[in-house]
C-alpha cells in the first residue's frame, strides 16, 4: 500500500496491514503498558528485559525479522509479572493451559470463556 | 500465543492489577488515534511556523504536549532537523524504541534485526534500498533511539509549497520521512 493510503484513513499502518497483526498482539501490548501506568515497572527496565529477550532469541534461532516481536514482547512480560511478584510461572502455565483447553472445548464461533473445569 | 496472553489478562484482572475495559482503551487508542498523522501535523506546524519550529527543536516534547501528544511512557522527544548539508536518520538497536506519540507503532522492519545493525553500520545503503538517494556530500547522522530517549526526523520541505496550508502540508509528510528513511514527497 502507498503511504497516500496510510494518510487518507488515518490509521497507522504498515506495509503489513494494521499496527497488530493478531489480537493477541495488541493485549500484550497493552497490559504491558497498564503495568508501567500502575507503577509496577520504569519503562527503562521494560527496554533492557526486552532487549535481552530480543538477543535471547536471536541466538536459539529466531530470525528476528520483526515478524516474531510480539512473541518476545509477551515472554518478556510474563517475565517481568515473575520478577515483581505479581505471579509465578506454574501459575502463568496453569492458567495458560487452562485457556487452551476452554479454546478447545469451546464451539466454532462462540465466545470462549473460562470455566471451573478449565483450571 | 493466545492463551498465554490470555492468562496474563486474567491472572492480573483477579489481582486488580488491570481492568480489561482499559486494556480496550489503550489499544483502540493506538489502532484509531495515534499514528503517523500526528507527527505529520508537528512537522507542516514547524515548516510553517517558525516561532514552532524553534521551539519544537528547543524541546520537542514540550512541542509535542502542546498539540496534545504526549509519550504513554515519559520518554523525551527530540526533533532533529533534515537540511541539505545532514540527513538524519533513527534507529533503535537494541530492540525498538519508538517516538508513539508522534509515529504510532513501529513498522515492522524497524523492528527488525536487519534495520537494526545495517542502519548504524552502513546508513547510505540502507537508505537506497527504501529507494533515498543523498548528494554524496551530504553528511548522515543516525540517532539510536532508547527508553528514553525518542526521535522525530523533521524532513525538508518539498519546494513549489510556498502559502500553502498545514494541512495540505501534513498530507506530504510520509512515515518514513519522520524516521528518516524517506523524504517528504514532492507536490
Amino acid at each position: 500500500m502507498s503511504s497516500s493510503d496510510v494518510e487518507f484513513s488515518g490509521m497507522p499502518r504498515d506495509e503489513q496491514g494494521p499496527v497488530f497483526g493478531e489480537p493477541w498482539e495488541a493485549q500484550s501490548f497493552a497490559m504491558a503498558l497498564a503495568l508501567h501506568r500502575a507503577g509496577i515497572f520504569q519503562w527503562t527496565e521494560w527496554a533492557a528485559m526486552l532487549a535481552e529477550e530480543i538477543r535471547r532469541a536471536q541466538a536459539a534461532g529466531d530470525p528476528d525479522t520483526g515478524a516474531t516481536y510480539y512473541r518476545h514482547w509477551q515472554a518478556t512480560l510474563e517475565r517481568m509479572i515473575v520478577a515483581k511478584g505479581l505471579s509465578n510461572s506454574q501459575t502463568i502455565d496453569r492458567y495458560g493451559s487452562a485457556w487452551a483447553h476452554a479454546a478447545l472445548r469451546t464451539p466454532h464461533g462462540m465466545p470462549i470463556e473460562l470455566a471451573p473445569e478449565d483450571l | 500465543m493466545q492463551a498465554r496472553v490470555r492468562a496474563l489478562e486474567t491472572i492480573l484482572t483477579e489481582k486488580g492489577l488491570v481492568d480489561p475495559q482499559a486494556l480496550d482503551r489503550i489499544v483502540d487508542a493506538f489502532e484509531r488515534k495515534i499514528g503517523p498523522r500526528n507527527g505529520a501535523r508537528i512537522v507542516a506546524r514547524a515548516w510553517s511556523d517558525s516561532a514552532f519550529r524553534a521551539r519544537l527543536l528547543a524541546d520537542a516534547t514540550e512541542a509535542a504536549n502542546s498539540m496534545g501528544f504526549s509519550s504513554p511512557v515519559g520518554a523525551h522527544l527530540i526533533a532533529v532537523e533534515n537540511t541539505p548539508e545532514t540527513h538524519n536518520l533513527v534507529v533503535c538497536t537494541l530492540c525498538s524504541c519508538y517516538p508513539w506519540e508522534v509515529l504510532g507503532l513501529p513498522p515492522v522492519w524497524y523492528k527488525s534485526a536487519p534495520y537494526r545493525s545495517r542502519a548504524v553500520i552502513e546508513p547510505r545503503a540502507v537508505l537506497a534500498e527504501f529507494g533515498v538517494a543523498l548528494p554524496p556530500d551530504t553528511r548522515i547522522r543516525v540517532w539510536d533511539s532508547t527508553a528514553e530517549t525518542r526521535f522525530l526526523v523533521i524532513p525538508m520541505r518539498p519546494p513549489g509549497t510556498q502559502g500553502w496550508s498545514e494541512e495540505r502540508l501534513a498530507a506530504l509528510v510520509t512515515r518514513d520521512s519522520m524516521i528518516g528513511t524517506g523524504l517528504a514527497k514532492r507536490p
